[in-house]
């Protein structure tokens, strides 16, 4: 276990160096001078000049980079220049809404999907597995922000059930709050669900022709037990797979369900900062976003190892 | 073709992308209304026999509005396949064809495509770019080199091993004639499934970033875009909300089925990942 967790410790960090390179350099090419937009279209040529060199624009590439990295190091990070803070604490005080949507959106995932997909595959064929892939064929096809806007067009506007959107701040309202993310995190859920049940079942049909399946039921154990059991835990591996990688995009990619329920998380910070060509923030929250993948990756195929000894061997 | 037909989820989607492309190449030639033209007179309107789906808050029937949206989806669809397969066909035949070094450089590239927030990146190429359908049409496309390049490979890897190919060599054929005229059509069925999966799934991106505002521009009508407006009035026009999303989820859910059943019939030996 021990050599394995070094190993991928090293390519942990070899790939966030990696995903920080790619990152900056994007960002490097992107139009837009923030001496200028910080100043206003008056400034004169000298004040322009001078806050470019106090930011350090007119250094060279790589030393803009290492300057960068060492702030984020030594994690006195960069400030906004829209919101003049840190943008540490935008993306602390922001995760604290995406972060609860994204996990809200992947229990609602697997509690859909994991009964719906074992229930399908014990049931190959037959018109319960056809009526659960019909209904993934549409989980497929609706778009997210279409499903939160009927979501909201029925429990919001018809029943009155939530607000319409916005965020009142877990400080503040801490029900509210919660109420307020539910509707997002079940729009998000329920589209990952269509494509988990989906894995999950073919997953399992995979498991069940297995030889130790028939052995298990030559020995006359309970269906039950079989499934759950014994087949349940090695079809969930490229289950888990996917779910990471789920995990890892709703952080990053809860950006136009945001928008729709107007939610002040860090897909909001970052669209609005591109729009604003505020370039400290859009940096540092990309690269969290694209970190964020990376390390949720790392600990899944930690997961992995654990769940099945087979994978540290390879 | 009775092959095809008997397959269901074949005839399923067939109807179903059928029915968008003639609404869109009907839309062209005839709509009930003009889609672009105001009638502030007729704002807001529920549905009824002359706007069976309503109008929107400038009074324009939405009914015709669906329907040339319906272009714009198709041309976002065909364009991005077109740049995936283009691409991504050259670099996975590329690929393959060379291996070690080559191979390693372009599979290790669209891994770090592959890694990145497609959204989110979506999102930065057309802000860079200025938000448009050409701009929304690129940022998609890009995603889709890798996704036709790994295909590519992966099959044109297989066939180079066959033993067609050594008999062709054999027989003094070129390389360049061997390519086209062996491995390409051996490879046409799979881009034609993955091509017809990618096609519904550009109809969904667009969708999306046209809801941002970073997509099709207006007075252009396009199913995301429409749907973002419906949200200021929804509480007074549910209809405007409703009908849009309804067309994006029809195309897309006739497109995947439409590859799926190209897959069942086509390739009945493919592993269903999804």
């Amino acid at each position: 276990m021990i050599p394995y967790f070094i190993k991928k410790c090293i390519t942990l960090l070899l790939l966030l160096l990696l995903v920080s390179i790619t990152v900056f350099s994007v960002l490097f090419v992107l139009p837009g001078d923030p001496a200028q937009i910080m100043l206003g279209i008056n400034a004169t040529p000298e004040s322009l000049a001078n806050l470019r060199s106090e930011l350090g624009l007119d250094q060279s590439f790589w030393a803009q980079y290492f300057q960068w990295l060492a702030q984020l190091v030594t994690s006195q990070g960069s400030r906004s220049l829209n919101y003049d803070m840190p943008v540490n604490t935008l993306i602390v005080s922001r995760l604290a809404v995406t972060g609860p949507i994204a996990l809200l959106a992947m229990v609602f995932a697997v509690i859909i999907s994991l009964p719906m997909g074992i229930y399908a595959a014990c049931r190959q064929n037959r018109p319960a597995d056809v009526s659960v892939m019909f209904f993934t064929q549409f989980g497929l096809a609706v778009p997210e922000f279409w499903l939160g806007i009927l979501l909201i067009l029925f429990f919001s506007v018809k029943l009155g059930w939530f607000a319409a959107g916005g965020f009142p701040g877990w400080t503040v309202d801490v029900w509210g709050s919660f109420k307020a993310i539910l509707l997002p995190a079940f729009a998000l859920g329920v589209i990952r669900a269509s494509i988990l049940t989906r894995l999950t079942r073919s997953s399992m049909l995979e498991v069940l022709r297995e030889d130790y399946i028939r052995t298990a039921r030559a020995k006359g154990l309970m269906e039950r037990t079989v499934i759950y059991t014994h087949a349940l835990r090695n079809a969930l591996i490229p289950v888990l797979t996917i779910m990471g990688l789920q995990l890892g995009q709703l952080l990053a990619g809860a950006i136009i369900i945001e928008n729709v329920y107007y939610l002040p998380g860090l897909g909001r910070l970052v669209f609005n900062a591109i729009g604003q060509r505020d370039l400290p923030v859009v940096r540092d929250v990309v690269l969290f976003m694209a970190a964020a993948v990376v390390v949720v990756n790392f600990i899944i195929d930690l997961a992995y190892a654990y769940i099945d000894p087979r994978v540290k061997l390879k | 073709m009775k092959r095809f037909f008997s397959n269901l989820n074949f005839t399923v989607g067939f109807t179903m992308s059928l029915v968008v492309v003639l609404a869109a190449v009907l839309s062209l030639v005839w709509t009930p209304f003009d889609a672009d033209k105001m009638n502030a007179k007729n704002r807001l309107q529920g549905p009824s026999w002359t706007h069976p789906l309503g109008t929107d808050q400038y009074g324009r029937d939405t009914l015709s509005r669906v329907m040339t949206g319906a272009v714009s989806s198709i041309i976002v669809g065909l364009v991005t396949v077109a740049i995936g397969l283009s691409l991504g066909v050259l670099l996975g035949l590329a690929s393959a064809y060379f291996g070690k070094f080559v191979d390693e450089v372009i599979m290790r590239i669209s891994d770090l495509l592959f890694g990145f927030p497609a959204v989110l990146t979506a999102i930065l190429i057309t802000s860079i770019l200025g938000p448009s359908m050409i701009n929304a049409m690129l940022a998609i496309g890009i995603f889709y080199i890798p996704v036709f390049a790994r295909l590519t490979r992966a099959v044109a890897m297989t066939l180079w091993e066959r033993e067609f190919i050594t008999a062709a060599r054999a027989g003094g054929v070129g390389e360049w004639t061997i390519t086209w005229r062996h491995v390409l059509p051996n490879i046409l069925s799979p881009l034609l499934i993955q091509g017809t999966v990618q096609f519904a799934v550009a109809i969904l991106a667009e969708a999306s970033l046209s809801y941002l505002g970073l997509g099709t521009q207006p007075p252009t009508a396009s199913w995301g875009r429409m749907l973002n407006e419906a949200q200021t009035f929804m509480s007074r026009a549910p209809w405007m909300a409703i009908f849009p999303g309804l067309a994006i989820a029809w195309a897309v859910l006739g497109f995947n089925l439409l590859g799926d059943g190209l897959r069942d019939t086509l390739d009945p030996k493919m592993v269903r990942m999804r």
